[in-house]
């Protein structure tokens, strides 16, 4: 894989938790490089740190070591108000219970991140009209997220993340609380924007159907990454 | 943006935030009622003059002074001028029909007094007529007087049926003048006396006296002790304030207990307010981590939950303060013959308003912690 491909270069990962006096390892020693516009699932059982990897990749959590690079900047070593200014910058989130703010419209849940931004009122509507046609309800704009039905809020979650345009989309269960339909739906939609629109999705899913979109596919297992998920150069198991 | 997510959050649970403002409202109201009420102890304090001394017998105010005194006083450098009364005590056909009545010595009493208004053709008729009395508007109204009405009152200090023609009706120059005194002739009181108790007349109760020099109500008052040290009735002069605050002093721990109860009163709504706002955010907590992973800083957070605890403070308040008005004002009818001088202050709304503000400050303090503190993901695990 050429170096100018790699988008996230994870580097010698560990990271615990503690619950009282124990200490809990839930990652160990996770290399892992990930290519521009790849569209990646991550899987394991529950418990095997997959949502955590996510959240470190994400600038959502700090590792207890090791490096993580991504767009070649070392997130580990950014302070709370740099990642937070990092995350609005070059991350889209995409949750399993969508999580929008109930008491904002499609519209305004869509418009939240581009607030950070310093675009005008009149640029914001633009933007966020776009990545609402782009999730194909722009009759719905004004709806709110509870008289949308869960895929249709799981397609307004997508607009938002898309919305500033981000280097790296992440899904934690995307398709998770969804009927087969909808799930089926926004995978497509996922598969679309990393395709034909060069974004890079790091997806962690329970659901082989799922994985099944993705272009690649690493196991987790206990903290660990399984086989030739190990190496991080190696190349990615077909999904 | 920002504020139409308060104003809806404010009102996401609507029960619970209109309980929340109606009780902040009633506390509101409490609080400022009580205020009122020590106001209205302190209403004589406050209405005093600094060019006013009032000068007593030295072992209490039950004991009188010779009217002789009035002449000695006079030429104490400094006065300009000296008027005399007694405390009357009189009762209006039952004990419940309480107000203040005073003999006074008319002409000087008024000069001295130019907060009372009169008009001038009432003051002619009043000084005039030894048997006159004048009666402030609030009283006059109370029992329905007018001018020329028979007025008798059953002495209790003084005993017998005393009867008076109302010749006057005084309004107050402002609102802080007590408009339900009631006063008459200090000589008549002092003629009848002769008759009925001779060893009673040619006795005052107080002299009042006004100086040139406001600053120099000290020495002044020094000055005219010293005339009379070591006389059968030694004097006790102090400025109207101080002879004012006399009287407060004597229930200082009643208005200590209503001030107590007052600030418990805005304690117990502040611990309301908190329980409410600390509901709201831990039901929330996962959308403020939402706002976080979206890259808004914990001060977003803490602004968007202040907001909305001042959203709700700002509304008890206002509607606290609003309602204060006429439960004042019922409260002053019901109670105006204790009270004259019951009005709701600018510095009590003002205080309404800062506890207001105060309260909702300090509720959203524990519930701004914990939403700035909690780690992303495990806010994002609240949810779902």
């Amino acid at each position: 894989m050429e170096p100018a491909s790699i988008i996230v270069s994870i580097r010698n990962v560990t990271k615990s938790y503690r619950r009282g006096s124990q200490i809990l390892p839930i990652l160990q020693d996770i290399s892992l490089d990930i290519a521009e516009s790849e569209f990646l699932a991550l899987m394991g059982p529950s418990g095997s740190g997959k949502s955590t990897l996510l959240n470190l990749i994400a600038g959502l959590d700090h590792a207890d070591s090791g490096s993580i690079l991504v767009g070649g900047v070392d997130i580990t070593t950014l302070t709370e108000s740099e990642l937070a200014r990092w995350r609005a910058a070059h991350v889209g989130f995409i949750f399993q219970f969508y999580n929008l703010i109930p008491v904002l419209t499609a519209f305004e849940n869509v418009e939240l991140p581009l607030l950070l931004t310093g675009l005008s009122k009149r640029e914001r509507r633009e933007h966020v009209e776009t990545a609402i046609e782009l999730v194909r309800l722009e009759d719905r704009m004004d709806h709110y997220p509870s008289q949308l039905s869960g895929g249709q809020q799981q397609r307004v979650a997508i607009a938002r993340a898309v919305v500033t345009d981000p280097t790296l989309l992440v899904a934690d269960e995307p398709t998770g609380d969804l009927d087969r339909v909808s799930a089926e739906d926004v995978l497509q939609l996922m598969e679309r924007l990393s395709r034909d629109m060069g974004k890079t999705v790091i997806m962690v899913t329970h659901d082989p159907r799922a994985a099944k979109k993705a272009g690649c596919l690493k196991f987790l297992d206990k903290g660990e990454l399984l086989d030739a998920s190990q190496d991080a150069s190696a190349e990615c198991v077909p999904a | 943006m920002l504020l139409r997510m308060l104003l809806r959050n404010a009102f996401r649970h609507k029960l619970r935030t209109g309980l929340t403002i109606c009780g902040l409202a009633v506390a509101i109201l409490a609080f400022g009622l009580l205020r009122t009420v020590i106001d209205a102890w302190y209403a004589g304090v406050a209405a005093s003059a600094a060019n006013r001394l009032v000068t007593r017998n030295s072992i209490s105010l039950v004991f009188s002074l010779p009217l002789s005194y009035r002449e000695k006083i006079r030429t104490v450098s400094g006065v300009r001028v000296v008027s005399w009364g007694n405390w009357f005590g009189g009762v209006y056909i039952d004990e419940k029909n309480f107000f203040a009545n005073f003999a006074v010595e008319p002409k000087t009493y008024l000069e001295m007094y130019p907060e009372y208004i009169l008009p001038p053709d009432q003051e002619r008729d009043f000084f005039r007529d030894r048997k006159a009395c004048v009666a402030g508007v609030k009283l006059a109204r109370r029992f329905g007087w007018k001018i020329g009405d028979i007025v008798t009152l059953k002495g209790t200090i003084f005993p017998g049926n005393w009867e008076f023609v109302l010749r006057g009706i005084y309004r107050g120059r402002d609102r802080a003048v007590d408009e339900t005194t009631f006063f008459f002739h200090w000589d008549y009181l002092n003629e009848s006396l002769k008759k009925t108790a001779p060893s009673r007349a040619d006795k005052v109760g107080f002299y009042m006296i006004e100086i040139a020099e406001p600053d120099l109500a000290a020495q002044t008052s020094q000055s005219i002790d010293a005339l009379f040290k070591n006389s059968y009735a030694e004097t006790l002069t102090e400025t109207e304030k101080a002879f004012q605050l006399g009287f407060v002093s004597m229930s200082e721990a009643i208005l200590l207990a209503i001030q107590l109860i007052s600030f418990v009163v805005i304690f117990i709504i502040l611990a309301v307010v908190a329980n409410t706002m600390a509901m709201s955010v831990r039901e929330r907590m996962g959308e403020y981590a939402v706002f976080k992973t979206l890259g808004f800083t914990w001060r977003t957070v803490a602004v968007m939950i202040l907001g909305e605890s001042l959203i709700i403070t700002a509304l008890g308040g206002a509607l606290g303060i609003l309602v204060t008005f006429p439960v004042a004002g019922a409260f002053a009818d019901a109670v105006g013959a204790y009270f004259p001088i019951f009005n709701v202050t600018a510095e009590t709304i003002y205080l309404d308003a800062a506890s207001s503000v105060a309260v909702g400050i300090l509720a959203s303090i524990f519930p701004i912690w914990r939403a700035a503190t909690v780690r992303i993901a495990e806010g994002l695990r609240r949810i779902g």
